[in-house]
């Protein structure tokens, strides 16, 4: 599977290339959301011509499929991000990716999607074909299928542009309990890449704090990486996908979860410096800052190694690090050696992030 | 006090000198600020910036001095303990 | 980053920790007078370095804390209004008024945004000629001619539709303040490096000698920090009481000759209340006449009011260094940064909200 560097922004002739299929209505209308006519034809010339396959053809209210042999993985999200193109990725490609991610995060082989689109009133058709075709060709990297849906049209002013909700089903082909509560003193804990990109990269963009950078959101599916290390029998006790909430949320969730104490080094956990830069002059921790295709793994000692160089093999974490460890089964703390080798708590990060200014 | 942080000056536009205002290189990322207060401020030069102004040019030469500074007082003890040994490099304002 | 990330060398920290070890042989109290260098010292763990010897007492330097609550109040009636884009430093949204804060207005249907400078507020009101637009001018003297510059260049324009609430507060008259009170235990400064950046350090001279405190103006960095301890804890030992610059690298004696001259200009020195502490006389800067067009507070047409803290809040104590934030009961209870009673619990300088983040379990090992 390919990394995000082939999930890219729609090129500039998008429009030339891959022309919007409903050329009578440059925007959508309520009826597009009304049962009727209107509402059929979205579905028919945008949903079903890009995610096509026959599953989804049978246009039923539900979709019946096979399952292969195995757990079932099940999970569920919805992506309302602001602005809804933005470096590296969109709105569609991140519900694709993301859906796909929280199934990997159980050690799953992702299947099947939903897609389910809150659509504001006015929303131009063009925008939502970009963001229909973004899914399309990560759904088809990723080898999964977008197979049942719904539509619904909300009044102009009500619904700020387009909120996706996505659910997935997986299968799990292993035997492994990957969850907080199989997390074990003397567990390593590695990344797959570095921190903060998704985050800043929607920071520039944001109004009244826009910065000229070339950051990228490092949206990706990183479900194959974890299908390899399970494939090579390491010992995996819990897996996190990195979103809102960064590093030091995720941290914080393991170590309430599993009762543990749990110790990280600053100077291993890579950042890039642009990220580093842009945080510094916004006042951001890059450990709270949001990730896309980032996620950690605590893995049993003795397969760290391994783990590390399987995850260094792949193009999605390529830039994988160990960052610390599991001390011992106590009361939940996150501690942080930091820059100057002195030891702090790593608190989970409190509310919205303001940038800190003055 | 307030969050002021170092970049470096790529390019200045501007010709009245109380709207200047330079493109700044912070480690990659770029934004501008205005460099009203630092009129002696060239392209090439460090300055340290509070919310979208220069305040302050980076004196290179004093920025090293910190790394050096134990040292410099190590042999200024020593100095004390000999006084005819020759006088180390000159210290802090 | 350069000139940022070289400052932080463990290697270095470690060497300067263990010079500050050899030279103390008495307890010290020394006081980081700026918000910045309380977060530093405290998400880095300078203070753990140090020998127990040495007490570092957090200064009132966060100029979100101190902004009186009247203000807060005034900014609060001023952004809900239909036809105003209120803009602010981001820090300033979670600050609690009397009943509510600026993040709630603008979850009301207030027109409240950040802006990085104040000069995007300049921007904002020539674009958007049918509004008024109304920028929150708080900080120190760091702060100041930026916001000069501003009012200044709106003048310029001749805008009509733009305003600021000025908030501004100056250092030196607080470390007099603070020096005079009768409980104060400060016996050394870390003066704030950046507002020296701007004003010099030539004011202090008089307050060394006044109070026999040596005062260094130091950085913002954990070298910059060390090396200021490093610097009064060596006058301390010898009992000298001088004004030292560790900042070398951007403060020169003089400061900034051209912002000085442009704050001039704009703002004149007035009374202010400092929020927690109280009134200190001539420690605040105000727009002069010539720019009494651009007072939000004159053009608003708002009456001063006076509103009292909650009691439980102990900022103030905190922020004059009288006790330290885990000593207040509040504390970590009723006080958390989710729902803050004071400003220091909000503002990511203040030192209550320092402590929070990083100190809440009294018992961390260092490493």
């Amino acid at each position: 599977m390919l990394g995000n560097d082939s999930i890219m922004q729609p090129a500039s002739d998008f429009s030339l290339n891959c022309p919007v299929p409903i050329s009578q209505y440059p925007n959508v209308l309520m009826a597009h959301g009304g049962g009727g006519k209107l509402m059929h034809q979205l579905i028919g010339k945008m949903f079903l011509t890009a995610f096509g396959n026959p599953l989804l053809g049978t246009q039923h209210d539900s979709t019946v499929v096979g399952m292969p042999a195995g757990k079932l993985a099940f999970t569920t999200d919805s992506y309302v991000v602001r602005p809804i193109f933005f470096p590296g990725g969109d709105i569609g490609s991140m519900a694709v990716h993301g859906t796909v991610n929280d199934l990997a995060m159980s050690g799953a082989r992702p299947l099947y999607l939903s897609s389910a689109f809150i659509i504001e009133e006015g929303l131009p058709m063009e925008t939502l074909w970009r963001v229909v075709c973004s899914m399309r060709d990560a759904a088809r990297l990723c080898g999964v299928q977008i197979i049942t849906g719904d539509t619904k049209v909300v009044d102009k002013g009500k619904g700020d542009g387009l909120f996706i909700n996505t659910a997935g089903i997986g299968v799990v082909e292993h035997q492994q309990q990957i969850v907080p509560q199989n997390v074990q003193p003397g567990d390593v804990i590695l990344i797959n890449g570095d921190l903060g990109r998704h985050g800043m990269a929607i920071m520039a963009l944001r109004e009244g704090l826009e910065f000229e950078s070339e950051i990228e959101s490092d949206s990706a599916p990183v479900a194959d990486v974890v299908l390899q290390l399970l494939k090579a029998g390491i010992e995996i006790h819990c897996l996190r996908d990195l979103t809102r909430g960064g590093l030091a949320s995720a941290l914080n969730e393991i170590a309430e979860a599993a009762g543990v104490r749990i110790e990280v080094v600053e100077k291993s956990i890579p950042v890039r410096e642009d990220v580093h830069a842009a945080c510094e002059m916004l006042g951001l921790d890059p450990l709270h800052v949001a990730c896309e295709g980032r996620f950690i793994a605590f893995i049993a000692a003795r397969d760290a190694e391994r783990a590390l160089s399987i995850l260094r093999g792949h193009a999605v974490g390529a830039g994988a690090a160990v960052i610390g460890q599991v001390a011992e089964k106590t009361s939940p703390l996150v501690i942080l050696q930091s820059a100057i080798g002195v030891g702090r708590i790593l608190d989970m990060p409190s509310g919205e992030q303001l940038p800190r200014i003055c | 006090m307030c969050l002021a942080i170092p970049g470096k000056i790529e390019s200045i536009s501007g010709d009245d000198p109380l709207s200047r205002m330079g493109k700044i290189n912070f480690g990659g990322i770029h934004k501008q600020a205005c460099l009203a207060y630092v009129p002696e401020a060239k392209v090439g030069d460090y300055v340290i910036v509070h919310v979208g102004f220069a305040l302050s040019v980076v004196d290179e030469e004093e920025a090293h001095k910190v790394f050096g500074y134990l040292k410099q007082m190590e042999e200024l003890a020593e100095l004390e303990d000999n006084p005819g040994a020759p006088l180390p490099e000159p210290g802090q304002t | 980053m350069k000139y940022l990330d070289e400052y932080r060398d463990g290697d270095l920290a470690q060497q300067f920790a263990r010079e500050i070890h050899r030279l103390t042989t008495r307890p010290w109290n020394i006081m980081e007078v700026c918000g910045g260098q309380t977060h530093a010292i405290v998400k880095f763990g300078i203070d753990e370095l140090l020998p127990k010897q040495i007490t570092l007492i957090h200064g009132p330097g966060c100029p979100v804390c101190v902004t009186p609550l009247e203000m807060i109040d005034k900014a609060l009636e001023i952004a809900a209004r239909p036809d105003v884009i209120f803009t602010s430093f981001g820090d300033m949204l979670r600050v609690p008024g009397s009943t509510t804060d600026l993040l709630a207005v603008k979850a009301k249907g207030g027109d409240v945004r950040i802006v990085y400078s104040p000069l995007d507020a300049v921007k904002l009101a020539e674009q958007n000629p049918a509004k008024e637009i109304v920028f929150f001018g708080v900080g120190f003297e760091t702060t100041a001619p930026a916001t000069a510059m501003a009012v200044y260049q709106a003048a310029q324009k001749k805008l009509e539709n733009f305003s600021m609430l000025i908030s501004h507060v100056l250092v030196p008259p607080a470390i007099e303040a603070l020096m005079s009170s009768p409980n104060c235990r400060v016996q050394g400064f870390l003066a704030a490096g950046h507002v020296c950046a701007v004003m010099g350090y030539e004011e202090y001279p008089p307050i060394a000698a006044k109070y026999h405190v040596p005062i260094v103006v130091t950085g913002f960095e954990p070298m910059d920090i060390l090396q200021g301890i490093l610097m009064v804890v060596q006058q301390l030992e010898s009992g000298r009481a001088e004004v030292e610059n560790q900042y070398t690298r951007a403060v020169r004696r003089e400061g900034n000759s051209t912002a000085q001259e442009l704050i001039r200009k704009v703002f004149k020195v007035m009374p202010r209340k400092w929020r927690g502490v109280g009134e200190i006389p001539q420690s605040g800067l105000g727009l002069n006449d010539t720019y009494a067009a651009f007072d939000a507070e004159k053009k608003f047409g708002l009456a001063d009011h006076h509103v009292d803290e909650p009691a439980e809040c102990l900022s103030g104590l905190v922020l004059q260094g009288q006790i330290k934030p885990h000593e207040c009961p509040a504390f970590g209870a009723k006080c958390t940064p989710e729902h803050p009673l004071g400003a220091t619990m909000v503002s990511s300088e203040g030192a209550c909200a320092a402590y929070y983040r990083y100190r809440r379990q009294p018992a961390v090992a260092g490493k």
